[in-house]
């Protein structure tokens, strides 16, 4: 299922030169963050968690998602290099969950570190708030991945419908409609998170086991349809 | 021995047919596929490859079908007509990940770049390569399994001539080890001093199959026009409508020029200007009206 020459290529894509600017700029900013409103404000358990909540899990995450999870195979597709994996003797399927377990590896380090630093920066993991989000940021980083490579596999615009989503749906809509949360990945992701903290300082619109429902049921159908497509993925000739 | 059958295959995008209702057997040896632009070959070489699938009939390799069957490129070499490579790699780097993908190893990989003489430029990365060495670095990656079918869609395509030199020779050495080698191309130049047969593909159809020099006999057979102007139009017609070589003559009144066709193109090219003298007329003006390729591939496809 997981071949390491498909997955190499991938990282080395993933990783060159400007997307790893990107990828690691976002993750600078929020150690900025952190830094300046703890020397500021001082350590206070109610600001890391708005920070953590509301920048980190609600923007960074979701942006990062994007930037791997369509990097991994939409610039490959777009530009027609994606010919030499399917002209192998290898599994459609394979390519895509190697390429789902490079995107979720790289969001998760581009995700959850930071924000684990972030937290022990704002507060000290005080109410183990930085460990919750963390574990948030990680549990994110597998949907997200999952759904935006199925993003890069179907459309030539992934980049913008992903960062739609991230940023329209998941932080305006999902803050203004209370029923768009029960369809947010990052509410599921904090009903995790919501377990792991100390009392209610993290919440979240969703109950635990239909969090855990609906994660495991996007991951599995996102990378089920992605493979699914890449079977039947035509390349266009020039003409 | 490797064969590729394409079986009534027809493609279409929407309301275009690409590719109509073709059939051919392609076998080992060197095989051109020669069309103009637009013709339908990259769409016929896709569906050949497996990489589209064709709307009606088949493409199957020794009886195996091609479209949603991985395994199949075991057997099969790809050299895409894009330029896009993974071009963060080394040309090294690059042939030994498409070995790997075939459950090979470097060792494989070190032999195709020897084959396509990429060596000496293999520690390079592959974005500062020329269109040369990107082909060969890609002919070397579709080589690495030792496939017995090959399959390149227009491989000459911006090479200089001492490039197209090399990769013919490589070619017609493919082709001498008894493999299937397909490759399509818009030039006839470049068929004519490769193929060993050749398939004419125009507007979709498929105009023509054989023996390159008997394409190429209905080509210079085909009814060939001229424009001529000279100082006395009526005369020369006169003359040149007497001999068997003519078959038809008309005086353009708008142009103030002859519209002549002639059939037997060796003889004519001989008699018009022996006409004229033993007439005393000039010639201003002799010009072939239609040597462009898309009207030889038309006359082919109605011949």
């Amino acid at each position: 299922m997981y071949d390491p020459t498909v997955a190499r290529l991938t990282y080395r894509a993933l990783l060159g030169r400007r997307r790893a600017l990107i990828l690691g700029a976002l993750p600078l900013l929020l150690l900025v963050i952190a830094a300046v409103v703890r020397a500021l404000a001082g350590a206070d358990d109610q600001t890391a968690v708005n920070v953590l909540g509301g920048f980190a899990l609600a923007t960074m995450v979701p942006i990062i998602g994007v930037i791997a999870g369509t990097g991994a195979i939409g610039p490959e597709i777009d530009d027609g290099s994606v010919v030499y994996l399917l002209s192998k003797p290898l599994k459609r399927p394979t390519i895509i969950f190697t390429k789902l377990i490079v995107a979720i590896a790289v969001t998760m380090v581009f995700s959850a570190v930071p924000t684990l630093l972030a937290g022990l920066i704002l507060n000290g993991n005080g109410q183990q708030v930085a460990v919750a989000y963390t574990v948030a940021a990680l549990v994110a980083s597998i949907a997200y991945a999952a759904l935006f490579l199925l993003l890069g596999t179907v459309s030539r615009h992934a980049v913008v419908f992903g960062l739609v989503y991230a940023l329209v749906w998941e932080a305006l809509f999902g803050s203004l409609v209370p029923g768009a949360r029960t369809l947010s990945v990052q509410q599921w992701s904090l009903a995790v998170a919501h377990k792991v903290a100390d009392g209610d300082m993290v919440t979240s619109d969703v109950a635990l086991p239909t969090a855990t429902v609906l994660l495991v049921m996007v991951t599995v159908l996102a990378t089920w349809y992605a493979g699914q497509k890449l079977r039947s993925l035509t390349l266009a000739g020039e003409e | 021995m490797t064969t590729l059958s394409i079986d009534h295959v027809s493609r279409w995008f929407g309301n275009v047919v690409a590719v109509n209702d073709i059939t051919m057997t392609i076998g080992p040896g060197v095989t051109g596929l020669l069309g103009p632009n637009g013709a339908g070959k990259s769409t016929l070489i896709n569906m050949m490859a497996g990489f589209l699938a064709p709307s009606t009939g088949s493409v199957t390799l020794d009886g195996q079908p091609v479209w949603r069957n991985e395994r199949i490129y075991r057997h099969i070499g790809i050299v895409p007509e894009r330029e896009a490579m993974y071009d963060f790699l080394t040309g090294r780097e690059f042939v030994v990940a498409n070995a790997e993908l075939h459950g090979l190893g470097a060792k494989a990989a070190q032999k195709a770049l020897a084959t396509v003489e990429m060596e000496y430029a293999q520690d390079r990365k592959i974005s500062t390569y020329s269109k040369g060495m990107r082909q060969r670095v890609k002919m070397a990656s579709a080589l690495v399994h030792d496939p017995s079918l090959l399959l390149l869609d227009e491989p000459f395509n911006g090479m200089d001539p001492r490039q197209r030199m090399q990769l013919m020779d490589l070619l017609r050495r493919m082709g001498d080890e008894g493999r299937t080698v397909l490759f399509s191309s818009h030039i006839l130049e470049e068929v004519e001093q490769l193929a060993w047969h050749i398939e004419v593909v125009v507007a979709g159809r498929h105009a023509a199959s054989g023996d390159f020099r008997k394409i190429r006999r209905l080509m210079t057979d085909r009814p060939h026009r001229y424009l001529v102007r000279s100082s006395d139009d009526r005369a020369l017609a006169a003359a040149l409508i007497a001999d068997p070589s003519t078959s038809g003559i008309e005086v353009d009144l708008a142009e103030g020029a002859l519209r002549v066709q002639a059939v037997d193109f060796g003889r004519f090219t001989v008699l018009l200007p022996r006409v004229a003298r033993d007439h005393g007329i000039r010639l201003h003006t002799v010009s072939p009206s239609d040597e462009s390729l898309e009207s030889v591939f038309s006359y082919l496809v109605a011949a």
